[in-house]
């Protein structure tokens, strides 16, 4: 459990040194397992799109299930391979509640030489009761290094 | 009548169209604003360090690509349709072309059918050449009728 914790740990910091966007966003991974990432982003009045309703605006959502996504890319890898997005189709099933935080899990189901197939969705608290619902493909060993240093067995 | 709706109502008849991103707090947050580009109404995201996902090439974060083209969706139906709510994002595809340097990035949206319900809505964004766009979207919105 400790050893869970530190990789976690090492996860956190070098996804939020590396990654000025997620940073900002104040996201954590919160798991990771074989090509699965569990990522939180706090909410915050700043990231508010409806300013009556107080709920999150759909660009945070996007930008959680597109960083959780690269994340289990990243957890079937296995090493820091540089990956960008390909495309990202989102379904948004229901508003954020106002003043909740938002979780993505997201699964890497398959991984080929040139392309990473990831599944994903956004919930509070009941994955079975989702925000929103992802289907993202990415590209393997683009150009430059990649988002964020995973180690070795990490 | 809510005083988003008021504001919009506002902004729609008076041509205020920098009041519509700037009722929005995360677009407000990203830098997002709406200029007159040659007569035509563009959404622009001003360059911040904090908008970087990876740093080592660089490029703009994917999120913050995708985020500037739902805003420049949702201005677009509040702009030019009968609407003063803000509409809901029922789907977002969105297409990663090339990697988003990190300079100003600019988008523009067209709205592809508008019925009873919902609408479609094309977005494009892109930084030193309009034809050379980085990232492309498809919406599709359900636009509430105004009471």
């Amino acid at each position: 459990m400790a050893d869970n914790e530190e990789k976690l740990a090492r996860l956190n910091q070098a996804f939020a040194d590396f990654v000025p966007h997620n940073r900002a966003l104040e996201m954590r991974f919160i798991s990771y397992g074989d090509g699965e990432a569990v990522m939180i982003v706090p909410y915050r009045p700043h990231l508010v799109g409806n300013p009556e309703t107080g709920v999150l605006h759909g660009g945070v959502i996007s930008s959680l299930l597109d960083a959780t996504s690269g994340a289990a890319v990243y957890m079937k890898t296995r090493t820091p391979v540089p990956i960008a997005t390909l495309d990202l189709r989102i379904d948004y099933l229901k508003p954020a509640s106002p003043g909740r935080d938002v979780i993505a899990r997201a699964h890497c189901y398959k991984l080929t030489r040139n392309v990473a197939f990831v599944r994903a969705a956004a919930y509070h608290d009941d994955e079975a009761d989702p925000i929103a619902a992802s289907a993202g493909t990415f590209m393997i060993a683009t150009k430059g290094a990649a988002a964020f240093a995973v180690k070795e067995g990490a | 009548m809510s005083g988003l709706v008021e504001l919009f109502t506002r902004a729609k008849a008076s041509g205020d169209h920098a009041a519509i991103t700037a009722a929005i707090p995360y677009a407000r947050w990203l830098g997002i604003t709406t200029e007159n580009l040659g007569g035509e109404l563009v959404c622009v995201m001003r360059y911040q360090d904090m908008l970087v996902g990876n740093p080592s090439v660089p490029a703009l974060h994917g999120g913050t690509m995708a985020a500037l083209l739902e805003t420049a969706a949702v201005f677009q139906v509040l702009w030019e349709m009968e609407t003063v709510t803000l509409p809901k994002t029922i789907t977002l595809t969105v297409d990663y072309l090339r990697s988003a340097r990190p300079v100003d990035t600019y988008a523009r949206a067209v709205i592809t059918k508008s019925g009873r319900r919902v609408a479609n809505v094309r977005a494009e964004a892109w930084q030193e050449s309009r034809e050379r766009p980085m990232v492309s979207a498809n919406l599709h919105f359900l636009v509430l009728p105004t009471e």
